[in-house]
């Protein structure tokens, strides 16, 4: 073996995990570079994961890199647990964030264990995020340090088994170093397209599009109402919506109006003005917590309620049954039931769980 | 840049590579690779051609049509040079079924259901685009083919009968003389894929009974990218590639000269070792299937016990997926194969092993592995020390 260990990192044909696995050659470690077939379905863009040509890349970076390199087959289990949540999640009017599930249990799940019993002592990705072994022990997950890039929000779900067995070589990185990192070594993919999210959906990253595909029954049309349960038109499926979302409703209102509500139980679409969006705090599910216990609470926080959003001043109250209740320093227009909801101090990413 | 080569060649590797793919594909004999030199820089004319450059050319291209043509028992003008085998099925196939179509003898073509993707897809192709009906008769669980099924098979519009000679997947050698004379009785032409027999068994294709027989250089030591075709005298065959008259008018297109030249040193080199040769392999052969039976009860030796290729062994797995397997074996410096080649990761059932009636979930954990002339008593022993401990790994993992 390797003086610093074996490792295996995924490859998604991308600059990010082609510049992590020649980061990790370059440390000494033995890298073994596999690529996860996900989805099914053919797709030509080339920044999807698993595409042919994506693979091609992957590829030939592994073989520049002199690293073995495998295409592993995972697309019935990312059906199971990815693809079907994802469903499922828009089925009850909800908007699920399925990065996070694959995250969870399938790349940190299914593919780490792969990967030890393929001898590795750890996987590594491209992901923005730091790990830090604090002098008890304890492994804490940190923003990656490009705040423009961080990816700690689909990672808060790792254990602490998981954080000891993940290496992520660009933590502390900036994307703009990593790209001419990569020209700088003859990386082919130093000007490929970054991954998308979602990438199962179609074209464009268009979930609705597979949604379409995949779970029709999602598009059924019904009544779009407001808050007093006045008709104002049909709306075209829930799937096709989402909280605090002002374009494409197709109704005329004298003032500007959001969706705040999906109503899977009669189908509706309901829509308000922006004072009716407005919430000052949501309770949270499922919440998982890195340290593996709940902290002392209340506590102060920021938290994130979507990938892309701010982060907000908050007070974190942890309650029975993995629930948490977060009341925001000020209120949000878009607490979208189904989304994660990130809890951060300072650079360290203390939890998080899924939007009621 | 500092790259991993060495950390990766000298610790993930144990040693070197125990290379055990031969019916992917194998090295190049250093004998064959030297009788080609000149044909490259110092005798490079065109063998069409009339000057002294072409005469040195087409003089070792005829000289290796006939060195050919005895092996295979055959006239010279009989053994027309192709590009690979899956071109000589091809041209095999679609030039005798174009050819039989259009004296209006019919479009009905038997093949049998463990064949190579190269005679499969071309015959579909002919069903699907151009009005041809196929029967595939079945094979038993050792992937052979019964003679009297091809029998019955027979219509008045039979045009041809396509039988690998020996399985790629599963080793198996099908009784092709007792279908060739039934074939003949019925005037039926009788093609057979030879691409693994190549190297190991009889090619005369007298005593095998068929009319056309398709070879691959590089399945016996001559490099890729050149393959014959026999055609038996009087065969009618509608060429696939036109252009100037080569190849007797049945494939147009400048000789490889080189890789010819290869090809009949490599088959002669194949055929004159062959009775010790393949003595030897088999030896280590059953000693591999033994051990490896011996270690893991479950495994099921996949393919005909005896009538099998003698460097061939292949095998299902209960419980392990054959994709990770290689994997696991590769980074032991293990190469090895599940039967059909892909590289995309995806997990597919094969067809032939799904006509020999093993279940779907079975034939995802095929492993074959096939011996060749570099191929030890001690490179066999290696992989009878790793591959048990990584199918137990690989079993005790939560499937994905």
């Amino acid at each position: 073996m390797a003086e610093r260990g074996t490792v295996v990192v995924a490859m998604s044909g991308g600059v990010d995990s082609s510049m992590a696995a020649a980061l990790l050659v370059e440390q000494g470690y033995g890298v073994i570079g596999v690529m996860l077939r996900l989805w099914a379905a053919c797709s030509t863009r080339d920044n999807r994961c698993c595409t042919p040509d994506s693979i091609a890349a992957a590829r030939q970076v592994a073989a520049q890199l002199n690293i073995p390199f495998y295409v592993l087959d995972y697309r019935e289990a990312f059906r199971h647990i990815v693809v079907d949540y994802f469903v499922s999640t828009y089925a009850a009017g909800r908007t699920p964030n399925p990065c996070i599930l694959c995250n969870a249990h399938v790349r940190f799940g299914l593919l780490l264990k792969e990967a030890l019993a393929l001898g590795a002592q750890y996987l590594a990705t491209g992901h923005y995020a730091r790990v830090r072994r604090t002098e008890t022990g304890e492994y804490q997950l940190l923003r990656g340090l490009d705040l423009t890039k961080d990816q700690s929000y689909v990672l808060h779900r790792l254990t602490q088994w998981q954080l000891q067995h993940v290496l992520f070589p660009l933590g502390d990185w900036l994307k703009s170093d990593v790209r001419r990192a990569a020209l700088q070594r003859g990386l082919m993919v130093h000007d490929r397209n970054d991954s998308q999210d979602l990438c199962f959906a179609g074209e464009n990253g268009d979930y609705r599009a597979f949604i379409a595909q995949y779970a029709p029954q999602l598009l059924r049309p019904g009544p779009m109402l407001d808050t007093s349960g006045t008709l104002l038109g049909q709306h075209r499926g829930l799937a096709f919506y989402t909280i605090g979302q002002r374009k494409g409703l197709g109704i005329a209102r004298a003032q500007r109006t959001y969706v705040v509500q999906l109503d899977p139980a009669r189908n509706a679409v309901i829509v308000g003005n922006a004072e009716e969006l407005g919430r000052d705090a949501l309770f949270a599910s499922s919440v998982h917590y890195i340290s593996g216990q709940a902290p002392p609470s209340p506590a102060r926080v920021t938290a994130r309620i979507r990938y892309k959003s701010p982060d907000i001043p908050a007070t974190l109250t942890c309650l029975e049954g993995d629930r948490a209740y977060v009341q925001f320093d000020r209120p949000l227009r878009d607490i979208t039931p189904g989304q994660a909801v990130v809890f951060y101090q300072d650079e360290v990413v203390l939890g998080g769980g899924f939007i009621e | 840049m500092e790259t991993g080569i060495s950390v990766l060649s000298s610790r993930m590797s144990v040693g070197r590579v125990i290379y055990l793919d031969h019916a992917a594909s194998t090295p190049v004999d250093a004998r064959v690779l030297e009788a080609m030199m000149p044909f490259f820089a110092e005798h490079y004319g065109n063998p069409s051609g009339i000057h002294v450059q072409a005469r040195a050319s087409a003089q070792a291209l005829e000289q290796s049509r006939r060195e050919v043509a005895e092996i295979l028992g055959c006239k010279p003008k009989e053994v027309v040079f192709t590009s690979c085998g899956t071109e000589s099925d091809n041209l095999a196939i679609r030039g005798v079924a174009f050819a039989a179509a259009q004296a209006g003898k019919g479009r009905h073509i038997i093949t049998s259901a463990c064949e190579h993707h190269a005679v499969t897809h071309t015959i579909a192709q002919l069903c699907e685009n151009f009005g041809f009906e196929q029967t595939i008769v079945p094979v038993d669980r050792w992937g052979m083919v019964d003679p009297a099924d091809v029998k019955r098979a027979i219509r008045s519009d039979t045009v041809l009968i396509s039988i690998i000679y020996a399985n790629n997947e599963v080793g198996t050698i099908q009784p092709l003389a007792a279908m060739g004379e039934i074939a003949r009785e019925h005037g039926i032409p009788l093609h057979t894929d030879a691409v693994q027999a190549g190297g190991y068994l009889d090619l005369n294709v007298d005593r095998l009974n068929v009319d056309l027989l398709s070879l691959s250089g590089h399945k016996f030591y001559a490099p890729k990218g050149v393959g014959v075709l026999f055609v038996r005298e009087g065969i009618a065959l509608l060429p696939q590639q036109t252009g100037g008259g080569h190849e007797g008018g049945r494939r147009a297109g400048t000789e490889n000269v080189p890789y010819i030249v290869g090809l009949a040193k490599a088959l002669k080199l194949a055929q004159d070792v062959r009775p010790t040769e393949n003595e030897r392999l088999a030896r280590l052969r059953d000693h591999l299937i033994q051990g490896i039976q011996a270690a893991l009860p479950d495994v099921q030796l996949t393919g005909h016990p005896a009538q099998r290729l003698p460097h061939h062994a292949s095998f299902v797995i209960p419980g392990v997926e054959a994709n990770a397997l290689l994997m696991h074996l590769d980074l032991a410096g293990i190469c090895a194969a599940s039967g059909s080649a892909c590289n995309t990761g995806a997990a597919e059932p094969s067809d032939v092993l799904l006509a020999m009636g093993i279940p779907p979930q079975l034939a995802l954990g095929a492993l074959r592995l096939t011996l060749g002339r570099s191929t030890t008593a001690e490179d066999i022993e290696t992989v009878l020390e790793v591959l048990p401990t990584v199918v137990r790994r690989l079993s005790t993992l939560q499937p994905r």
